[in-house]
């Protein structure tokens, strides 16, 4: 592994975007940070920003209302990147697939790399989904 | 003692950003471990540093990462100015260029965040560089002239002549370190606050630049308190790094608080502070 990718397995910064999920998956994600399972001891942290991010760690059903956001997000968000589906509407509209305003799941609008399911997904799914959307990222070349 | 000056300065220059890289590491660690976290490790900000040289550029324009790289040089150039010991009057000026660079790049997008952290570093600069001139000037008092040589070829401590002023310049440290609670422009804790102020504009090597700027600028201003204790330097040093390690502490302790707040204790504290101890200096006649 080369300097580079080891810094990139080594510091992944995360966006976390919520695309109209119920709260359950947000509130395990945000245990994650919790000093249960302290995230940041893998160097993770959690941004507010894409334009500082890696990791876009997307939970609930694509609807149309914010599949626009959802897009500008990934446009924002420098290369190399990948994306994290967590919970079951990320992964592919869950209960909610059949509903008029929802388009399915995450990868509707975006390419996604790696899906965590669960109702709601648990930390340690969540950590384990991220540590092999990791593996990924560390391989990524930056492209254009 | 003249010949090797030169050799010195360029090792301290060299390491400096070594020892602010491993500052900001234990930084996050001690955070952590207050926090009752592991906690990434020590080196973690390297790795940061890397990753972020590494990604893809977005950027406003070509003039804003002509200012990221600004920043980082003029902070370079503060601290090598320092080390050569040169002209004080001069080196505070480059320091405050250099977080002019880093307010005109906040400026080059059309984000309000950065917008916003762009003014707030302005109050920020507005609240520690009268401290800094009059710090500069006390020194002046003291020792008859500008060049940091002159402090070093005291025969007494700085500190015993200018008590106060040393402790104004503990009160502006939590602001040149970016630490609550006078960290208002960049809001380094709470990240979605104004998103990151300052540096929301600023992506992959243009932040990996201001970074390692920064280390240099926290470096420089812990060597500033250090110079306070000359000739004893390394008894300076060991102080310098005990107050960041209070300011760490401060930092995890207190909430970040309004830039009204700060305008009023440093402008209040610190000028009652200087211009009381330059008072007592031109009184009793410069030590």
């Amino acid at each position: 592994m080369g300097v580079m990718a080891k810094a990139r397995f080594k510091s992944p910064w995360i966006l976390h975007f919520n695309c109209g999920s119920c709260n359950g998956c947000d509130i395990e994600v945000l245990a994650c940070l919790t000093p249960r399972f302290d995230v940041e001891r893998f160097g993770m942290l959690h941004m507010g920003n894409p334009k500082h991010a890696d990791i876009l760690l997307v939970t609930g059903p694509a609807n149309r209302r914010n599949a626009r956001v959802l897009k500008t997000l990934y446009e924002q968000t420098p290369n190399p990147k990948v994306v994290v589906a967590v919970g079951t509407c990320a992964c592919s509209g869950g209960m909610f697939h059949n509903c008029p305003n929802v388009l399915g799941g995450v990868d509707k609008v975006i390419p996604v790399d790696v899906y965590v399911p669960g109702c709601a997904a648990r930390p340690e799914a969540i950590i384990d989904g991220v540590v092999l959307a990791l593996q990924k990222l560390a391989e990524k070349k930056v492209e254009g | 003692m003249e010949w090797f000056l030169p050799f010195t300065s360029l090792i301290l220059v060299v390491v400096a950003p070594f020892i602010g890289g491993i500052l900001s590491g234990i930084d996050r660690k001690l955070t952590a471990r207050i926090q009752n976290r592991i906690g990434p490790p020590i080196i973690q900000p390297f790795y940061d540093l890397i990753k972020l040289w590494g990604k893809e550029s977005f950027i406003a324009s070509n003039f804003q990462v002509l200012l990221a790289f600004s920043y980082m040089a003029f902070s370079v150039v503060a601290f090598s100015l320092l080390v050569l010991a040169q002209d004080l009057l001069l080196i505070v000026f480059v320091v405050s260029l250099a977080d002019v660079c880093l307010v005109v790049g906040s400026f080059s997008g059309r984000s309000p965040y950065s917008y916003i952290g762009g003014r707030r570093e302005l109050l920020q600069m507005l609240s520690c560089e009268p401290i800094l001139i009059l710090a500069v000037v006390g020194i002046y008092m003291v020792t008859k002239s500008f060049l940091v040589s002159s402090i070093l070829k005291l025969s007494f401590p700085l500190i015993a002549a200018l008590p106060a002023v040393f402790l104004a310049l503990l009160i502006i440290l939590p602001i040149e370190a970016r630490k609550s609670p006078f960290d208002i422009s960049a809001s380094h804790h709470a990240h979605q606050e104004i998103v990151r102020g300052v540096f929301t504009e600023f992506s992959g090597p243009s932040l990996a630049l201001i970074e390692f700027g920064h280390w240099f600028k926290l470096v420089f201003f812990l060597s500033l308190l250090t110079l306070f204790w000359a000739p004893n330097l390394w008894l300076g040093a060991v102080l310098a790094f005990i107050f960041y390690f209070i300011v760490m502490i401060i930092d995890n302790i207190f909430p970040r608080l309004t830039w009204k707040f700060m305008l009023k204790v440093v402008w209040i504290v610190g000028f009652i502070l200087t211009i009381s101890n330059i008072v007592a200096v031109a009184l009793l006649g410069g030590g």
